[in-house]
């Protein structure tokens, strides 16, 4: 029996269902249960984050100067921008504005970790949903090299070169170890890809995770050191000395030197590597537009790269601000993160307590209160479970919505935003793609488009970076070399209590981090990540997140091999935050598929 | 004595979350070393954080590497046990670091899989008693086997040419590992109680 969410989609959870526990090569712990019709097409998805987190718990009591360092350590891949939106939540508090030079560094930084981010997400975690390792075993080496070369100028792309990739890969797989290409489902239908562009992708794969340690010494360059580069409430913490030998951590003209290189030839393999992948890889799954869920109707964007410090009008930021409602593109509606009847979040579906399930709660006032307690359809025990019942509590991850709508965020949500606000560096790229592969705008609504519009913005985010590169150089060169405001740095000069927040475009959406302050001590802090909104379980009304949406109505050719939903899961760069329980060596830890 | 340059390139990395209590272990461990040894210029410490894939680049610049970890060997908590070479990525392979589920095994085959892995590996395992206290500090027994696991590290560097030097003068706080209050001790005051 179907049910209407009132965002529009039809929930039938009467056929079998699979799940999906856990869902591999993600940052952290995500279940995914889906009821199939008789043809294999799923009507109900069920996401569930399975593990608790709650750094609120941790920064109580903290100096909110360090705040920032805490928040960097929460996950492996979203160190930055954490650390960003942090020191941005602080400043928001204690009315403290950063020097022009600060801005350009911090953007370098936040685009840099856009670049490295999309980069090691398309080719290390998300590639090989498209991308079949094994089949590029098979590949003509000759054909591969003519492939390569038709569709770019990149040097690497000797038959040469590619037979010995073979023989290397050949030999790896020959030892026996999988390695990063374990639990993969090689040889599945929903593989489109002829060996030879199987090939050429491994290929890239292996530049790519040679290259992506080019791109992070700009973190260390500009934060000093790098994994965990440092942050500084009011500015940046690097130290400006341009005619100087380069005393520790000082920026001289030799490291500008370094970074504008760096930018360069990022520019050069996102242009001619992942691009040109990207379209090919398009090219062959034209057909396989499913995935679209929320993106056609309700996208969010809190907007990032601010032109001017301290300006966060939507005019002086580059990455689009607004939401989207109702697939309506004519109209962009404004965001205030202030506003409590804005942003809220929902814990009716959620492991957590509120004093009342069907209200929401902005998150200057959020509560992180475990409460886990599932609901009487559940299948199996609390130790066991076999099957969620999503009309229960059946998620770590708390709803937030806009105005009480669920959104999607993220690049494709920043596309569509730029799209419809007729910014020409997002409309121009994007039509360029479409109309290349012979496709309407609406192909953009899909699990290709998510991943298309990633690869778009990684080369605008190498671009930025040339231009705040550029243009930092040109402030310090006229002689401005402030990279802090530290006249609030001590507590005295603050008020005895305050709050602010803090937001920035994360590689994989929209972050945002609210902190009350109260005797120079943090009194409150409350995270609401990208995949808090994406990952999100249903609202007290019904609604359906990002991920649960973009499953409906995906056909799958092989249940008990669930790569489409793997595929689509993924394209959203999902971050559960912290993976890190351990297991013993011989229960290694493998996706399980049960079907029913 | 050979010239440093010629030197064997010695990685010792401590992985981890310092928020999950016990899963801090590697991390508070190279904090430590690099806070009590000097070492020669061919020798990197590395707090690795949770970083996974990312930390390919510094495994293909080494010769051998010694990773600090919390890790379940089944045995008692807090009991310490040395892993070499061969035997390392079955063990790391038991244990996810955060990125995106990257056990240290894959970083390794990463490393292998682009020809530049290090000959020599050795793991400094600690087995865990907490890794549930999302916040927590270090449990006693796990905490107790840093100053153990770090002399087995400098054995280890002895052996292979590099001997780390305890420091004669105090490390400036602005030159330890870990700052902004989440170095070991000012986490600790300010983790919460179980």
């Amino acid at each position: 029996m179907a049910v209407q969410t009132p965002n529009g989609f039809n929930l039938d959870r009467s056929g079998r269902r699979i799940v999906i526990d856990p869902l591999t090569r993600i940052e952290g712990h995500l279940r995914v249960e889906a009821n199939l019709d008789s043809d294999n097409v799923i009507r109900n998805a069920v996401s569930s984050g399975t593990m608790w987190r709650g750094i609120e718990v941790i920064l109580r009591g903290r100096d909110p100067r360090d705040a920032w360092a805490f928040t960097e350590r929460i996950c492996g891949v979203c160190t930055g921008t954490h650390a960003l939106t942090s020191v941005r939540a602080v400043e928001n508090a204690l009315g403290i504005a950063i020097p022009e030079n600060a801005n350009s560094i911090r953007n370098i930084m936040q685009l840099c970790l856009l670049v490295h981010d999309h980069l090691v997400h398309f080719y290390h975690l998300h590639a090989l949903d498209w991308v079949d390792v094994v089949s590029a075993l098979k590949a003509d080496p000759k054909s591969t090299s003519a492939l390569a070369q038709s569709i770019s100028p990149w040097p690497l792309s000797s038959p040469g070169y590619f037979k010995d990739l073979q023989i290397r890969l050949t030999k790896f797989f020959g030892s026996g170890q999988l390695g990063p290409f374990k639990n993969g489902y090689w040889g599945h239908p929903a593989y489109k890809l002829p060996p030879e562009a199987n090939l050429m992708a491994v290929a890239h794969y292996l530049e790519a995770l040679d290259f992506q340690k080019e791109i992070v010494k700009i973190q260390a360059i500009y934060g000093g050191k790098n994994p965990h580069p440092n942050w500084l409430v009011g500015g940046v913490p690097c130290a400006i000395n341009i005619d100087g030998p380069g005393a520790v951590g000082a920026i001289n003209m030799e490291r500008l030197n370094i970074v504008a290189s760096i930018i360069e030839r990022s520019i050069e393999f996102v242009e001619q590597v992942y691009l040109p992948d990207i379209a090919a890889i398009c090219s062959f799954y034209k057909d396989w537009l499913h995935g679209g869920g929320l993106s056609s109707k309700s996208v969010m964007s809190y907007g990032d790269i601010p032109e001017n410090a301290n300006d966060c009008s939507a005019k002086s930021f580059k990455l689009p601000r607004g939401v989207i409602l109702g697939g309506n593109l004519k109209e962009i509606l404004p965001i205030d993160h202030g506003d409590p009847e804005q942003i809220q979040e929902f814990v009716a579906h959620s492991w957590y307590k509120y004093p009342s399930d069907c209200c929401g709660l902005h998150p200057w006032d959020g509560i992180t209160e475990p409460h886990f307690e599932l609901g009487p359809k559940l299948k199996g025990s609390k130790t066991d479970i076999k099957e969620l019942d999503e009309g229960g509590k059946y998620s770590w991850i708390k709803a937030p919505r806009w105005r009480g709508h669920a959104m999607e965020v993220g690049p494709l949500a920043r596309y569509i935003i730029g799209y419809a606000q007729g910014k020409a560096e997002f409309k121009e790229p994007a039509e360029r793609l479409l109309k290349g592969l012979n496709l309407p705008l609406t192909a953009l609504f899909s699990t290709l488009g998510r991943t298309a519009a990633r690869a778009l913005e990684c080369q605008w985010a190498a671009h930025q970076m040339r231009y705040f590169q550029d243009k930092l150089v040109i402030h310090i060169k006229a002689g401005n070399t402030a990279t802090a405001d530290v006249s609030r740095w001590k507590p005295e000069s603050w008020h005895k209590e305050a709050k602010g927040y803090g937001f920035s475009e994360a590689p994989r959406g929209a972050l945002g981090h609210w902190i009350k302050i109260k005797g120079a001590k943090i009194d409150n802090y409350q995270c609401v990540v990208p995949t808090t909104w994406n990952g999100s379980p249903r609202d007290p009304k019904g609604n359906i997140g990002a991920f649960e949406a973009s499953l409906i109505g995906t056909p799958m050719v092989d249940p008990q091999r669930p790569l489409e939903i793997l595929r689509t899961i993924h394209s959203f760069d999902p971050c559960l935050a912290c993976s890190t329980h351990v297991m013993s060596p011989d229960g290694q830890e493998v996706a399980s598929i049960n079907v029913r | 004595m050979l010239n440093p340059k010629d030197k064997k390139r010695i990685l010792v990395l401590g992985i981890g979350n310092i928020l999950w209590a016990d899963e801090g272990f590697g991390v508070r461990v190279v904090e430590e070393f690099h806070r009590r040894y000097a070492t020669d210029d061919n020798v990197t410490v590395l707090d690795g954080g949770t970083q996974g894939l990312y930390l390919v680049s510094f495994l293909e610049q080494s010769d051998c590497l010694i990773v600090f970890d919390a890790i379940d060997y089944g045995l008692l908590p807090g009991q310490l046990k040395l892993v070499r070479d061969d035997e390392v990525p079955k063990f790391t392979a038991a244990k996810k670091v955060s990125l995106h589920q990257t056990g240290f095994q894959e970083v390794l085959s990463a490393a292998d899989l682009l020809g530049r892995r290090p000959r020599e590996l050795a793991l400094i395992g600690c087995q865990p008693l907490d890794l549930e206290h999302w916040g927590g500090p270090l449990t006693t027994p796990v905490r107790l086997q840093i100053a153990p696991a770090i002399e087995l590290a400098c054995k280890l560097l002895a052996q292979w040419d590099s001997p780390a030097k305890p420091r004669t003068a105090p490390l400036p706080a602005s030159e330890r590992l870990l700052a902004n209050n989440i170095d070991h001790a000012n986490y600790e005051i300010g983790a919460r109680p179980i």
